[in-house]
């Protein structure tokens, strides 16, 4: 079983991990996840891989604590092991050479940005990162993402930090200045949403990351679809990367309720057995 | 000449019935339903066998098990001269008695069965199998160590039958597997009630003590390729299944409810989402539930549903009950427990309210076209007959296609138009040289049996391959 070589705790609720995983640590290329799974009776999780260092064999996660998984995940000390691990799964994010690039990290989609940022640094690109999230206790990896890109913004809503505001309006000031070739999305579905409807209107190329539920991560259930351009892909093998003007983000953003119910149900009875022992 | 006192005796037209749980016991729970033969049944069942001189029972099974060799030794209570004579061909009898389509493979051509009902040969091969279990599995002979080594890709039917064959015949094995479990579609497909997963690990667990190692949470085609493989073993085989799940294309239906299958099943099966929240995985435990197709996995789609509470679950097919490709056991099972069948009716629209919950599916009726040249009978619409009706989860059980993920990493494998793995029918042979594929994912229609028949040609080919080569 996998163990943990590394915990850090990089917010309140932000944990990173580096984990033993000298195969997935060989393989993986920027945007590929690991989808693994903390208990006998737990369920099956997909979380990014963030980064790797094939040399030691390790590969690092940041997740956020939003129910029991990654609750108990994140109770998880050094020297403790991760039950199931597998990957590295889903395609990787398409690198090239696209001339200047725009990478928009929001919350913990900053996990997803940083190995995508730094990708693109090294295959040459002009890296610009907007780094945004709720308040200055949710921001991380600022300092990560700013050694890999050539010039780094960050906001939070409330103006705890830095620039007041969403995301979009740096971006919009970029794309307004022209000559963005690429720009790459990764947050909460409404900001990728934002996002994609305002590079649609400059006609620059977005990808988006998604991350519906996924049950097997190999394209197995279908629990993952997705619907591009009016098809229905599956995120785990199709994706988790898509074109964000062909995305349908309603349709994702309502398949993500589908358990909300069960999900806080399993929380709250995990943290009250928690409570009581 | 042989003598055959046996044929002189009347012999009963009819077939002695198995046990069964009554339906509205066995539909509140997940054990297993038919009950077996007892010692005396079976052996009152194998009697009914004529012993015919050709044998088209052993004819009829895609591995060649001596059918009628078997049943007679069951007649002599010789159980375990019986189960011998079955694993001589099949290493998975306990598995293949409960799911074998024995009605279209050994039971199909028995001669008694033209005037009665054929002889219960999967009865009776789950009955020496369970009584080997009771009486502790005999574990194979091994030939001498080759030094060979070959990799398993998968361990569902196919994987399993060419993982027992080679390690029998002298070479390392080692299984790949994606999932967390071992056992493939036995573990996450084929639900408890038809076939419990003690039966499945007993039969893993054989094979490991004959020393196959298993290691799962492997994705070949990326956590390591097929050429990965080849790097560390003499020869490959692939047994992956065809893995992905087939919509309809209609709309509505990436609503909240709308399941695959295969989703649905592996929540249950595999996930052990009926014990939520006891385990992490939910699943929606719905009240009215259509089930598309009308095939085995979409009625153990539809009696897991009943098994989870459902109160009214309706098999949607598209043709009528006579093109049903599901085992008749399931369907008489399911319609015992409560199962509505709609034949000659094809989804057109899937319904959801305000927050993208499924309330209600469209239909519209079908009738068949006369035989075409092939002689089969095409479903068409009815103009004008669409119709709704109230469900709250549907369930999608039209099929599957190949997941690409080997073939695309894997350099120089041929697939054909619809991406299943070509292959040389006599060898299992791939177009990669050491490479073999079985199964599923070479897309000759999906059964158990037929996927551990092409494991064991697969098997003596890779053998072939490894010791003749030189």
């Amino acid at each position: 079983m996998p163990e943990i070589l590394l915990r850090e705790v990089l917010s309140p609720q932000i944990v990173r991990l580096r984990i033993d995983a000298p195969v997935i640590a060989k393989k993986r290329r920027p945007g590929q996840f690991v989808i693994l799974r903390v208990h006998e009776k737990g369920e099956r999780i997909p979380l990014t891989i963030v980064d790797s260092d094939p040399d030691i064999g390790s590969i690092t996660l940041i997740f956020q604590v939003v129910g029991k998984t990654t609750h108990m995940l994140s109770k998880l000390e050094k020297g403790d092991n991760i039950l199931d691990l597998v990957g590295p799964l889903g395609k990787p994010t398409a690198i090239e050479r696209f001339g200047t690039v725009v990478v928009v990290g929001g919350g913990i989609g900053a996990a997803v940005a940083y190995p995508i940022a730094k990708g693109m640094k090294q295959a040459g690109n002009r890296v610009i990162t907007i780094l945004g999230a709720r308040n200055k206790n949710l921001l991380i990896l600022e300092g990560e993402l700013a050694s890999v890109s050539d010039e780094i913004i960050v906001t939070t809503d409330d103006g705890s930090y830095k620039r007041r505001g969403m995301v979009t309006e740096p971006l919009r000031e970029l794309l307004e200045k022209g000559k963005i070739n690429e720009v790459l999305a990764i947050g909460p579905v409404p900001m990728m949403r934002t996002v994609s409807e305002l590079t649609r209107n400059f006609n620059v190329r977005t990808q988006v990351s998604l991350n519906p539920i996924m049950v097997d991560g190999t394209g197995m259930c279908g629990a993952c679809r997705v619907s591009i351009a009016g098809r229905i892909k599956f995120a785990c093998v199709d994706g988790p990367e898509f074109d964000g003007h062909q995305v349908d983000f309603l349709d994702l953003q309502m398949r993500l309720t589908a358990y909300r119910e069960e999900e806080k149900q399993s929380y709250e009875q995990y943290v009250k057995l928690q409570g009581s022992t | 000449m042989e003598k055959k006192p046996e044929n002189k005796k009347k012999i009963r037209p009819y077939r002695v019935p198995v046990g069964e749980r009554a339906p509205e016991e066995r539909v509140k729970d997940f054990r297993e339903v038919p009950l077996g033969y007892t010692v005396s049944q079976a052996k009152d069942e194998a009697g009914r066998c004529l012993n015919c001189k050709n044998r088209p029972c052993k004819g009829g099974c895609p591995v060649g098990i001596d059918c009628g060799g078997f049943v007679a030794k069951v007649h002599e209570g010789d159980f375990l001269g019986a189960v011998k004579l079955v694993k001589e061909k099949n290493l998975l009898p306990a598995v293949t008695g409960r799911v074998c389509p024995q009605v279209e493979q050994c039971e199909g051509p028995c001669v008694i069965g033209k005037k009665g009902t054929s002889v219960g040969i999967g009865n009776l091969e789950r009955f020496v199998a369970d009584w080997e279990r009771e009486h502790g599995i005999v574990l194979p002979a091994k030939a001498l160590p080759t030094g060979m080594s070959a990799g398993v890709v998968g361990s569902g039917p196919s994987g399993l039958t060419v993982a027992a064959d080679m390690i029998q015949l002298g070479h390392a094995v080692t299984i790949y597997e994606g999932l967390h479990e071992p056992g493939g579609v036995l573990v996450y497909g084929i639900p408890e009630f038809r076939l419990p997963k003690t039966i499945v690990a007993e039969q893993i667990a054989s094979l490991t003590k004959l020393g196959v190692e298993i290691k799962v949470n492997q994705i070949i085609g990326r956590t390591l390729t097929v050429d990965d493989l080849l790097q560390i073993h003499d020869a490959v085989f692939i047994g992956v299944g065809a893995g992905a799940p087939i919509f309809m294309g209609i709309p509505g239906e990436n609503l909240i409810g709308v399941y695959s299958a295969n989703e649905f099943l592996t929540r249950s099966n595999l996930m052990r989402a009926y014990k939520f929240p006891e385990w992490d995985t939910p699943m929606r435990f719905a009240k009215k539930i259509a089930v598309i197709g009308g095939g085995n996995v979409a009625m153990d789609a539809a009696r897991t549903a009943l098994r989870l509470g459902a109160t009214d679950v309706s098999i949607i097919y598209r043709r009528s009950r006579e093109e049903m490709p599901s085992r008749p056991e399931e369907v008489r099972h399911g319609e015992e427990e409560g199962l509505r069948f709609d034949f000659l009716k094809a989804p057109t629209r899937i319904v959801g309210d305000a927050d993208g919950r499924v309330v209600a599916i469209q239909f519209t009726d079908m009738r068949l076209t006369e035989p075409d040249a092939s002689g089969r009978r095409r479903p068409v619409p009815i103009e004008g007959s669409e119709h709704r009706r109230d469900v709250d989860t549907v369930i999608v059980a039209i099929g599957q296609r190949p997941n690409p993920m080997i073939a695309s990493s894997t350099p120089g494998l041929e697939v054909e138009k619809r991406g299943y793995l070509v292959v040389d029918e006599g060898t299992m042979a791939t177009t990669r040289k050491g490479v073999y594929a079985g199964g599923d994912i070479v897309g000759w229609g999906a059964s158990v049996i037929r996927a551990m028949g092409d494991g064991r040609r697969a098997a003596k080919a890779m053998h072939d391959y490894l010791t003749l080569t030189p």
